[in-house]
């Protein structure tokens, strides 16, 4: 069983939105040509993901899910909503979206400022509904765990914008093969960056039973060889 | 109440009145596969193509071109979304209030969708399981929504539907190269078939016994987007007026 701290590390690295699904790549290459847009971006997908997936949780949980229905009258306990779930999802978000652009206004004029002009752009960004898709694939047991991948996978995105951003800064003053320059050398290097993220695919999460096997039996070997150490001594 | 049947009847009134324009600017008909139409379609396939040049759908054309049969499964329900949704948005255009039309045009590509997830459910089960999430995200697919807003909103629906024919025909042969060349050096087959022999250990044959291995690095994400960026690469040194400033 993963601990919610697994799937939140795991979203932001070996199943990182970019890299391992390309989830919101438009943006992602429309977006990425200076490090303050894409900072912007990344902030504003963060904020996004993180409201709208639990909301999609419960919605799915308590409303589509085969027998979700079952808390309102137990005979509806066979009724499968979910078919409707590309509608919903879509509606949460895109309303989400409008509505937290109008709070965001109206109470942090200084933050609308930041994020302002990309939240429209954001309800049509991949990775929003691909997050709330992945949630109700993967079904996880908790709000807790679905926020955490929201989060994580936020972050994750963050990080993949910002780090092609920083790099395309730099690129502007090297020497690419003319049909390359744009977006060919950011399909290249992005297509590079996600080789290196795959070596977090390496990293162990959970406790394995074989490995607490192992952790027994050392420790065990160590207070043999204590014993034999404070028998010597003795 | 009333005041919805006040509304109605004014859209009513609208309709009408829309229906006898179209009768009255109807006269000048230009031929249905004339030289402007037809550049609808073969435009998006090269020069405006909508993966290579306007950077649009990249998502799902990256990530399900493991294997040929998963990359013409998406263009096909890519094509029926496409082409559906921009003759009903087309039809749809004059009625549509500016301010609400990305919610509009969400709810028509969403019923779509739905249409085409249970069609793929229903009769192709095991690529629907597949694609996963993939066949969900064409709502988000932005060629459509591109259409929708830079088209469909400003044309009629015989235009509309050329231009969604284009686009969709441009997107479908990028994600099959793609997708064929990954599969060709990725697993050794195409659209399921061995080419170049089998590599199970005890039974091989063809190319395989000579030494040849499968390049497992094809079937990764990374190099979905190297190749996309070759094509791209490709296209640019054959047509300089594409090559951009940086």
């Amino acid at each position: 069983m993963e601990s919610t701290l697994d799937i939140f590390v795991k979203a932001i690295f070996s199943e990182n939105m970019i890299f391992a699904y390309f989830l919101g790549m438009c943006s992602y290459l429309a977006v990425s040509k200076t490090v303050k847009t894409a900072v912007g971006l990344g902030a504003a997908v963060i904020f996004v993901l993180a409201v709208t997936v639990p909301v999609n949780y419960l919605l799915e949980n308590y409303l589509l899910k085969e027998g979700a229905l079952e808390w309102i009258n137990p005979e509806w306990a066979e009724i499968d909503l979910s078919f409707l779930s590309f509608i919903m999802f879509i509606a949460v978000v895109a309303s989400i979206v409008q509505l937290v652009e109008m709070l965001v206004e109206k109470f942090a004029p200084a933050l609308y400022g930041a994020l302002g002009i990309f939240l429209p752009l954001i309800a049509v960004n991949c990775s929003i509904l691909g997050g709330a898709l992945f949630m109700q694939e993967r079904q996880y047991s908790t709000i807790l765990d679905a926020t955490a991948f929201s989060i994580g996978s936020g972050i994750g995105w963050f990080i993949a914008i910002v780090a092609i951003a920083a790099i395309r800064e730099k690129v502007r003053y090297s020497n690419v093969p003319a049909p390359l320059r744009g977006l060919g050398i950011t399909f290249i290097l992005t297509g590079l960056m996600g080789i290196a993220f795959m070596a977090f695919m390496g990293i162990k999460y959970g406790k394995d039973g074989s490995k607490e096997e192992d952790d027994t039996t050392k420790t065990g070997q160590i207070e043999l060889v204590d014993k034999k150490l404070t028998a010597k001594i003795d | 109440m009333f005041v919805t049947i006040y509304r109605l009847f004014q859209i009513i009134e609208k309709l009408r009145v829309m229906s006898e324009d179209v009768k009255k600017t109807k006269e000048p008909s230009e031929p249905l596969f004339s030289k402007k139409n037809k550049k609808l379609v073969t435009d998006p396939l090269t020069d405006n193509n909508p993966i290579t040049i306007q950077v649009l759908g990249i998502c799902s054309a990256l990530a399900i071109t493991v294997q040929v049969e998963q990359g013409v499964v998406m263009s096909a329900a890519v094509l029926f979304v496409l082409i559906f949704g921009n003759v009903i948005i087309s039809l749809l255009r004059n009625l549509i209030p500016s301010r609400i039309r990305i919610i509009v045009q969400l709810v028509v590509v969403a019923s779509l969708v739905i249409i085409v997830d249970q069609l793929l459910a229903a009769f192709l089960p095991d690529v629907s399981e597949k694609l996963s999430v993939f066949v969900g995200l064409i709502i988000t697919n932005c060629i459509i929504m591109g259409r929708f807003e830079a088209f469909a909103m400003a044309n009629k629906p015989w235009p509309s539907f050329m231009d969604a024919l284009g686009n969709s025909f441009g997107y479908a042969w990028i994600l099959i190269l793609v997708s064929i060349i990954r599969e060709l050096f990725g697993s050794g087959s195409l659209y399921g078939f061995p080419i170049f022999g089998s590599a199970l250990p005890g039974e091989e044959w063809g190319i395989y016994t000579m030494g040849y291995m499968n390049n497992n690095m094809m079937i990764l994400p990374p190099m979905a987007l190297i190749i996309v960026g070759i094509i791209i690469w490709i296209q640019r040194s054959r047509n300089k007026a594409l090559i951009e400033e940086h």
